[in-house]
């Protein structure tokens, strides 16, 4: 998604300025505070709120559009399955690390089918949680990750772990469905 | 057999094993061949055996304010690991620091050359 332009009085266009302090970025930044004192006291909401201000004052970041609305259900199932994933891919890469036979690699192009920034790195995170592979290199103008991958015998296992990539998208994609109206069309 | 013992037993499992994969974290940092297989080896087990041992730790405190804290500690490393494994394996792909000869099929080097459009990342 490329930054909303705004046009100045002479014609020209620039990047439109986005407000620094994001009100849910303050709350996270004041629940991380809570948390790291371990107690709640007027004090310390007072305190956090002043410090997380300045944080995003200091350190300011575009806010996150997420494009898509949310199905519960399913993203509950998709966040179970990545766990479950998880667990399964560290028994298998200890198990790699263990054996006597020397490892053989890939790098593989997953296309991905979002086009939403968002997704995409969405997407790339949870790949990259799942031990076996880490990300390389992303594309963000075809939506293009290309991931490193540990223990991959021969191009048919390469093809494999590509399938498996895309299932986790489409499974995201239906616990988070884009809305119609996507950012690009502006 | 009160609660209380059966979540000490759990906690000690917990930590057994959350130090297991730590410990084959390190020998696989050791034994793998090139770097970006070490990134594997030295990121991921590692974060599932860190899940492990604050749950363990968490069972065997139970005490809320910690847990609040455990949690966070876990939300950071997962957010980290992520950046962290991706810029060196970047780097390291970008600076020719891989063991090609161990590639079965490496489709970043032999697909066409890209030029990626200005304003992109």
């Amino acid at each position: 998604m490329s930054p909303v332009m705004r046009t100045r009085r002479d014609g020209s266009t620039r990047p439109a300025r986005h407000r620094a302090v994001q009100p849910l970025a303050v709350a996270w930044l004041l629940v991380v505070w809570l948390a790291l004192w371990g107690d709640v006291t007027p004090m310390l909401l007072v305190g956090g709120v002043l410090v997380a201000v300045l944080v995003c004052l200091t350190f300011p970041l575009p806010p996150i559009d997420l494009g898509s609305s949310v199905r519960v259900l399913p993203l509950l199932g998709v966040v179970a399955r990545f766990h479950l994933d998880v667990v399964r891919a560290s028994v298998q890469v200890a198990g790699v690390v263990l054996r006597r036979r020397p490892v053989r690699n890939a790098v593989v192009a997953v296309d991905l089918e979002t086009t939403s920034d968002f997704l995409m790195t969405l997407v790339a995170s949870m790949l990259s949680l799942i031990p076996g592979s880490v990300v390389v290199e992303a594309r963000r103008s075809t939506h293009t990750l290309y991931l490193h991958v540990l223990d991959v015998p021969d191009a048919a296992a390469a093809e494999e772990f590509r399938r498996t990539a895309l299932a986790l998208e489409q499974r995201l994609l239906r616990a988070l469905p884009p809305r119609p109206t996507a950012p690009e069309a502006r | 057999m009160s609660w209380t013992v059966v979540a000490d037993l759990a906690a000690a499992v917990c930590i057994l094993l959350g130090a297991l994969l730590a410990l084959v974290a390190a020998i696989g940092v050791v034994r793998m061949p090139d770097l970006l297989s070490r990134m594997h080896a030295a990121t991921k087990p590692q974060v599932l055996g860190t899940v492990l041992v604050m749950t363990g730790v968490a069972l065997r405190l139970r005490e809320p304010g910690v847990v609040g804290v455990l949690v966070l500690i876990v939300l950071l490393q997962m957010a980290t690991s992520v950046v962290s494994s991706h810029m060196v394996g970047r780097a390291s792909f970008r600076a020719g620091q891989v063991r090609r000869d161990l590639l079965v099929v490496d489709e970043l080097s032999d697909g066409p050359a890209h030029e990626e459009p200005r304003g992109a990342p």
